[in-house]
């Protein structure tokens, strides 16, 4: 336990170190990852040091954060401001904004120039084949397929409300993730989707975007949000990235970040530089890597010496035993991701390394909990009575007998879990806190199976590697008499 | 001397051991005999502590048996049992040192306590770092005796030792073991359920039937004098008994 509490601690300390530093978040869609970077450089040239968290979440992930002071400023759009943070029931003057946004300790800077409304979008032969030109004209084709990101399907300027003041019924509307939906579009698995004014894909697959004749999407222009204690130096650096951006220019950086997978890149042609990609492949992947390795090893330990004991005690008869396995168990049947955005809210953890890690913990347990207990009550009883007839201290028969005769099905557990791990690790990108899912979250966003692969194919290598690692531990953990064969 | 008073073992929906009463001689070979699920090997496990009396009490050399004070009287029985109950991760002889280990002897004298046993046991000192799968069933039992014996304990408990072994490995530990009871002069008790085996070794024999000692002597009481119908059926079906 003492262990655990050191453990947590070194993480929270690294935490508090890195809260000096300004740190930028951005949203999981390819402008926020732009525009992410783009105040990394700003700021970075300015000289203030820079932590960049990409790709952490959707709008309510990022907001809490930035309460919380895990990031000190993100990309955000005055729509979103209106309808999902501030919620209020009449479009705002950004005045009004920013003097609502200040009671909160925020603030936001000047418009950048650009309009990333929401839109909704259908292929051009095919909106033309039905003479669909704007979103009243869906009304009369209550049969096409509508596939909209989950967090336009909730949002209160999403499709709910939407579909109530254009008096649509569609009868066939799907929640898929933005990339895969403009996937799906082009093969004609969905007919129409929701997407970004800015989206450079809209120009890319020949896309059309109906027109919004009822005005119904508020104006969703681009600003960012900070912490109001950032250092003025840093809020005038900010400040003059205002008006610089507009919707055509927007629309470039996306494709050139689309075509290019690399943001930083796209970012590097806003300030006019001309620098080379510099791919550091193996440099990033070895650092994901680590970082990886870093999640599922210190999970794995807190796994290790709170599961061996928690199965100690499950191996017993008994009501406490039940409960112990009956809750380990259940904890493992909670999607990983419901996981992650259950624990991030919650005091404590947030936005860092302790959430990845704890939620990895928790997943470690099962396996391990249970082949504890089921290595000690398979030792047979004549086993068990010997020790005791003995004169052993049942603290001395559990160390010197029944532990090692369950060691090989408690080293199984733990391999178990470690390679769990491994897999489930990759989701730790999605609350930025890095790892082998970074290129694969990214990838997912651009649709794009290179970056993918990037991440997917070390993590299996690392899974398989683990496995090794553990076939090495059995002749290290398991005595020598267990190994013989009879 | 063990001695128990009034004892009796439920368990749950059945009795194991109906209220008895039994003196087990000091130095003496005791044998408990008698059909599976008699309770013959329940008063083994009650006198060992590995189980709890219902009723009554028991004490060896005086001693009461109580969860108090289980861990130095067990320390002082040497416990025998049918499979051996060797521990698969340890070696011969960390098996048979476990105790005298757990108890910080010193290594001089475990090593000549060692020595003594494997002397005692016919147990080939090479074969001391063999683990349990690596030796045959008449050498595991050597072994387990040796365990049972390694703190000297007053009081030695086996539990059909010689049940697993075949009849020709049988018949040779069965002079060997006879040999070393004589040696030990100890407070012995074994449970078999094989006559001639009981003949071959008691001082003693207790017949059980059903949870109760139906009589107790020596052969010839239980032959010329049985107390019952069950004594001489019991007799009466182990056939090379006849020819003792």
């Amino acid at each position: 336990m003492k262990t655990t509490v050191v453990l947590l601690t070194v993480f929270t300390l690294g935490l508090v170190a890195s809260a000096q530093r300004i740190v930028v978040g951005s949203k999981k869609f390819t402008e926020s990852y732009v525009l992410g970077e783009i105040a990394k450089t700003t700021l970075q040239n300015a000289g203030f040091p820079v932590d960049l968290r990409q790709g952490m979440g959707g709008t309510i992930i990022l907001w809490e954060a930035l309460q919380r002071r895990d990031i000190t400023l993100y990309p955000e759009y005055t729509g979103t401001i209106d309808e999902e943070i501030l919620k209020t029931k009449q479009a705002l003057s950004s005045d009004e904004m920013a003097a609502l946004l200040r009671e909160r300790g925020v603030g936001m800077t000047k418009e950048l120039g650009f309009n990333n409304t929401y839109a909704l979008v259908m292929r051009r032969d095919r909106a033309a084949k039905l003479a669909l030109h704007t979103i009243s004209d869906l009304r009369n084709h209550p049969a096409l397929i509508v596939g909209l990101t989950h967090e336009f399907l909730d949002r209160k300027d999403g499709w709910v409300p939407l579909s109530a003041r254009y008096g649509l019924q569609m009868r066939n509307v799907l929640g898929i993730d933005h990339a895969l939906g403009y996937a799906a579009l082009a093969n004609g698995s969905i007919d129409v989707k929701d997407a970004y004014s800015t989206d450079a894909r809209i120009a890319e697959n020949d896309l059309i975007v109906l027109d919004d004749d009822l005005h119904f999407f508020p104006q969703y222009q681009a600003i960012f949000l900070y912490r109001l204690e950032m250092d003025p130096g840093a809020v005038a650096a900010l400040g003059k990235l205002a008006g610089t951006l507009d919707e055509k220019r927007m629309t470039r950086l996306n494709a050139e970040a689309e075509r290019t997978k690399n943001y930083a890149l796209a970012a590097s042609a806003y300030f006019g530089v001309e620098r080379p990609p510099s791919m550091d492949l193996i440099g990033s992947i070895g650092r994901w890597t680590v970082r990886h390795l870093e999640l599922v090893g210190a999970s794995l330990f807190l796994g290790i010496i709170v599961g061996i004991p928690l199965g100690i005690r499950a191996s017993r008869p008994g009501p406490v035993s039940n409960f112990i396995l009956v809750t380990t168990g259940m904890i493992q049947t909670i999607p990983s991701l419901a996981l992650l955005a259950l624990l991030v809210p919650l005091p404590f953890f947030g936005i860092s390394p302790v959430t990845a890690v704890f939620a990895l913990f928790l997943y470690s347990l099962l396996p391990i909990v249970r082949n504890t207990a089921t290595g000690l009550q398979d030792i047979p009883t004549a086993v068990r009575e010997s020790a005791a007839a003995l004169g052993l201290e049942p603290r001395a028969q559990l160390w010197k007998v029944f532990l090692p005769l369950a060691s090989r099905t408690i080293l199984a557990g733990v391999k178990t879990s470690a390679i769990i791990d491994v897999g489930t690790a990759t989701l730790a990108a999605l609350i930025g806190v890095g790892g082998l899912g970074e290129p694969i979250i990214s990838g997912l966003n651009l649709n794009d199976y290179k970056t993918i692969l990037q991440g997917a194919i070390p993590a299996a290598l690392l899974a398989l590697l683990v496995q090794f690692f553990f076939d090495g531990l059995d002749r290290v953990f398991v005595p020598k008499g267990l190994r013989l064969k009879q | 001397m063990i001695k128990l008073s009034s004892v009796s073992k439920k368990f749950a929906t059945t009795v194991a051991l109906h209220e008895t009463d039994l003196c087990i001689s000091g130095g003496k070979t005791t044998i408990l005999i008698g059909p599976s699920g008699c309770g013959k090997s329940t008063i083994l496990r009650l006198i060992v502590g590995l189980l709890e009396p219902t009723t009554g009490t028991i004490e060896i050399d005086g001693d009461r048996v109580s969860p108090a004070n289980i861990l130095p009287l067990r320390r002082r029985i040497g416990y025998v049992i049918q499979e051996g109950g060797l521990f698969a991760h340890l070696t011969a002889r960390q098996n048979v040192l476990l105790m005298a280990k757990h108890l910080h002897q010193s290594a001089a004298r475990m090593e000549t306590r060692l020595r003594e046993l494997c002397e005692l046991t016919h147990f080939p000192e090479n074969a001391l770092l063999r683990y349990p799968v690596e030796l045959s069933g008449g050498q595991r039992q050597r072994v387990s005796l040796m365990r049972a014996l390694m703190l000297e304990p007053s009081v030695l408990l086996l539990d059909e030792p010689l049940g697993a072994l075949d009849p020709m490995v049988r018949i040779r530990l069965q002079d060997e073991l006879k040999e070393i009871f004589k040696r030990l002069q100890q407070t012995i008790v074994m449970v078999t359920h094989d006559m001639a085996e009981a003949a071959f070794f008691a001082d003693c024999i207790v017949l059980l039937n059903e949870g109760r000692i139906v009589q107790s002597g020596t052969l010839d009481d239980l032959r010329i004098r049985p107390a019952a119908e069950f004594v001489r059926q019991f007799l009466r079906a182990q056939r090379s008994v006849e020819g003792l």
